[in-house]
């Protein structure tokens, strides 16, 4: 049982940190009101900044590459999520629609610029991407120690710190209130003085910064290199994490790290007494399944923002 | 509740137009086409004195584009140097057409057929059902696909022996391990990739029956986090060699196998490519995590059914199948540290008793089992 712990829990966290990321950002814009599809966009966008970053500057920064990468990446994601902002907040676009529109869009931009800059499909593998490690102090814990702190990426705990403090942002500060408020009913919120469309940009531009964080991680703790296919339906993943942790950030962390433990069931389930007689199919929709039902209603209500997807437009009623 | 439903229906929509426009990036082929269509004003007027043939070839790709360091890659190499050989050059004799989608495989290929060329050819499985349709419908044009088969008198298909070459790199994986473990990733549990995994499985069992060949599927062949878990649990279980065939997939067996090597550059772990050389994604510092790669010589496959149509000998209706013996397959050695001669010596008796056909290489699991149980 322990030895099945210590092979499983570091997949779950590698595997879901990026899940953790996105999913955060769609918290922050669909609790302000705007419905987010266009995540796997922003987790294209952002995987491509941080390879191409890497790639460039590998020499310059040596062993801190991918960590600048990343923060890159974040701003590059956080700039291009304006235009999802623009169109769906300022000229009150459909949100879904603007959403595919930055699907769309990220992932021609990715392509087509890799292709003028590289002459091919597909880009190097970078030198410098993140490496698992071991917490000097943690690691040495007994029990604890080996499951949770022994050849990790440091992302994954940022990606779980990200998460609390986005909790604490959300639900502790008169900032989370307002934010929450102008997704819940944007006529009282503006009637309170809150600025809805203020708001509602700065919700859109966070969660570009963590799509642009989540897909940059994505691209340089698992694939290493960006092509068309690096970044295939994480974005719906993180999405389904939102809506299965019921738009609540510790929810949907819960709910980005149980579909990392699914994956990792079915892939190691074989050597786990219980779990060998379950065919490998059920543990691999798992995830899907139980957010189909969750957005169903079986698993409690799931219940969105109720301004969510609807523009605010002033002085309408 | 209205909202919800809408938002429901939006994911889907989205989801279903995400999948569709998956690997196209649309502002290339409007450039391609214009590159294609400038040289081809620009070379009609010099070239045609030196041209031995009139033979013309075009190719069509599938979403991959003719630079995916893949099939479309190689065989548009292929056809490239059978051009040059011929001092044809590109769109004067021989062109290829990238489709961004299922949707222009045919007007793709009816281009071709409606320019007047001899042969053209459709890369990839995904063209199956539009090269078959073009072959019944243009009865004067011959067709030929690569990695499938279809059936038409004017059609020739081309597939690989990859049973063979996952046998010697079998071997290889078998002499290199020292834990007695090896793993295979498989991309999509199918006949295909089944063929792979029982050639490697009788290699490494041909070397030493006792070793331990553990199989997993990732039940896609673009799913790097999948390749990655997999990996990591099996170098976690003691396995030190990995064989991948899955594609995209495999970038995750590689990444986990470079962060082992980083952090214990001393342990002993390979991976061996597949479908071409992946030397250069072992590359980690002074390291390679490469063995070797099970490397499908697209490029001499599809320059040997040109020529054999150019001399008017088109292996009409046949299904052609690239094997050691045609210089189809070939294992690489690109990576001398690991592959010592001695490896090299012992791989290369194989592929001698492989040509020799004292060795039936199995192509399915119950073949394996016989072979196995023969062993």
């Amino acid at each position: 049982m322990f030895d099945a712990l210590q092979s499983i829990i570091p997949t779950v966290l590698f595997y879901s940190a990026p899940l953790i990321l996105t999913a955060l950002g769609g918290v922050f814009s669909e609790r302000s009101g705007v419905v987010n599809i266009g995540l796997e966009g922003l987790m294209v966008m952002g995987a491509f900044i941080g390879i191409v970053f890497n790639l460039a500057f590998s020499d310059v920064f040596g062993s801190w590459t991918p960590w600048i990468s990343i923060v890159v990446a974040t701003i590059i994601g956080a700039i291009f999520s304006i235009i999802h902002a623009i169109a769906s907040v300022s000229f009150h676009a459909n949100q879904v629609v603007s959403g595919v529109a930055i699907n769309m869009l990220a992932l021609g931009i990715g392509v087509y610029l890799t292709k003028v800059w590289y002459g091919k499909g597909q880009t190097d593998m970078v030198d410098q991407p993140f490496y698992t490690t071991s917490i000097p102090m943690l690691s040495d814990i007994p029990i604890i120690g080996p499951i949770f702190f022994e050849g990790i990426y440091v992302t994954s705990y940022i990606a779980i710190v990200f998460a609390i403090v986005a909790w604490f942002v959300l639900y502790k500060t008169p900032f989370g209130l307002r934010l929450r408020a102008v997704g819940e009913h944007p006529m009282a919120a503006d009637t309170n003085g809150i600025k809805v469309v203020k708001m509602r940009y700065i919700a859109v531009i966070l969660s570009g910064a963590f799509g642009g964080l989540g897909g940059s991680v994505f691209a340089l703790t698992i694939v290493s290199n960006f092509s068309h296919a690096t970044i295939v339906g994480q974005g719906f993943m993180a999405l389904a994490a939102v809506i299965f942790g019921k738009w609540h950030p510790l929810g949907a962390m819960g709910a980005a790290l149980f579909f990392g433990l699914a994956q990792s069931l079915s892939v190691v389930s074989a050597g786990i007494p219980l779990l060998e007689n379950i065919p490998q199919v059920f543990l691999l929709i798992a995830p899907y399944v139980l957010t189909i039902l969750a957005l169903a209603g079986f698993i409690g209500r799931a219940e969105a923002p109720r301004a969510n997807g609807e523009p605010y437009i002033k002085g309408s009623r | 509740m209205k909202n919800r439903k809408f938002l429901l229906f939006g994911i889907i929509l989205s989801i279903s137009l995400f999948l569709v426009a998956c690997g196209t990036a649309s502002e290339e082929n409007t450039e391609e086409e214009n590159n294609a269509g400038t040289e081809e004003s620009g070379n009609t007027t010099s070239g045609t004195e030196e041209t031995s043939t009139d033979y013309q070839v075009g190719m069509v790709t599938d979403e991959g584009g003719v630079d995916d360091k893949s099939f479309n890659q190689s065989a548009w190499e292929g056809i490239k140097a059978w051009g040059e050989e011929n001092g044809l050059a590109k769109g004067e004799g021989f062109d290829y057409a990238q489709s961004d989608e299922t949707a222009d495989y045919m007007p793709n290929i009816t281009r071709f057929v409606r320019d007047d060329y001899d042969l053209v050819y459709g890369v990839g499985f995904k063209l199956k059902k539009d090269i078959q349709k073009a072959a019944d419908q243009f009865a004067n044009t011959n067709f030929a696909i690569v990695d499938d088969v279809v059936d038409a008198p004017n059609a020739a298909s081309i597939t690989f022996k990859e049973h063979q070459g996952s046998f010697l790199v079998g071997v290889a994986a078998a002499l290199k391990t020292t834990t007695e473990k090896v793993g295979f990733v498989g991309g999509i549990n199918s006949p295909l990739i089944k063929k792979f995994e029982s050639g490697f499985t009788a290699g490494v069992k041909s070397i030493n029956p006792d070793i331990e060949v553990d199989v997993q599927y990732a039940e896609s062949f673009t799913d790097p986090a999948k390749g990655k878990l997999i990996a990591t649990n099996m170098y976690d279980s003691g396995v030190d060699v990995i064989y991948h065939s899955s594609g995209g997939t495999g970038n995750g067996v590689f990444n986990q196998a470079k962060d082992i090597k980083q952090n214990e550059p001393e342990r002993a772990i390979w991976v061996i490519g597949v479908d071409r050389d992946q030397y250069e994604e072992g590359q980690i510092g002074e390291h390679n995590v490469t063995l070797t790669s099970m490397v499908k010589r697209v490029d001499v496959a599809v320059q040997d059914v040109i020529n054999r149509g150019m001399n008017g000998e088109f292996p009409e209706g046949e299904q052609l199948e690239y094997g050691l013996e045609e210089n189809g397959i070939r294992v690489a050695t690109t990576n001398e540290e690991a592959m010592t001669e001695e490896i090299i010596s012992t791989v290369k008796d194989w592929e001698e008793e492989i040509l020799n056909g004292e060795v039936e290489v199995p192509q399915t699991i119950e073949e394996l089992e016989a072979y196995v149980d023969s062993l």
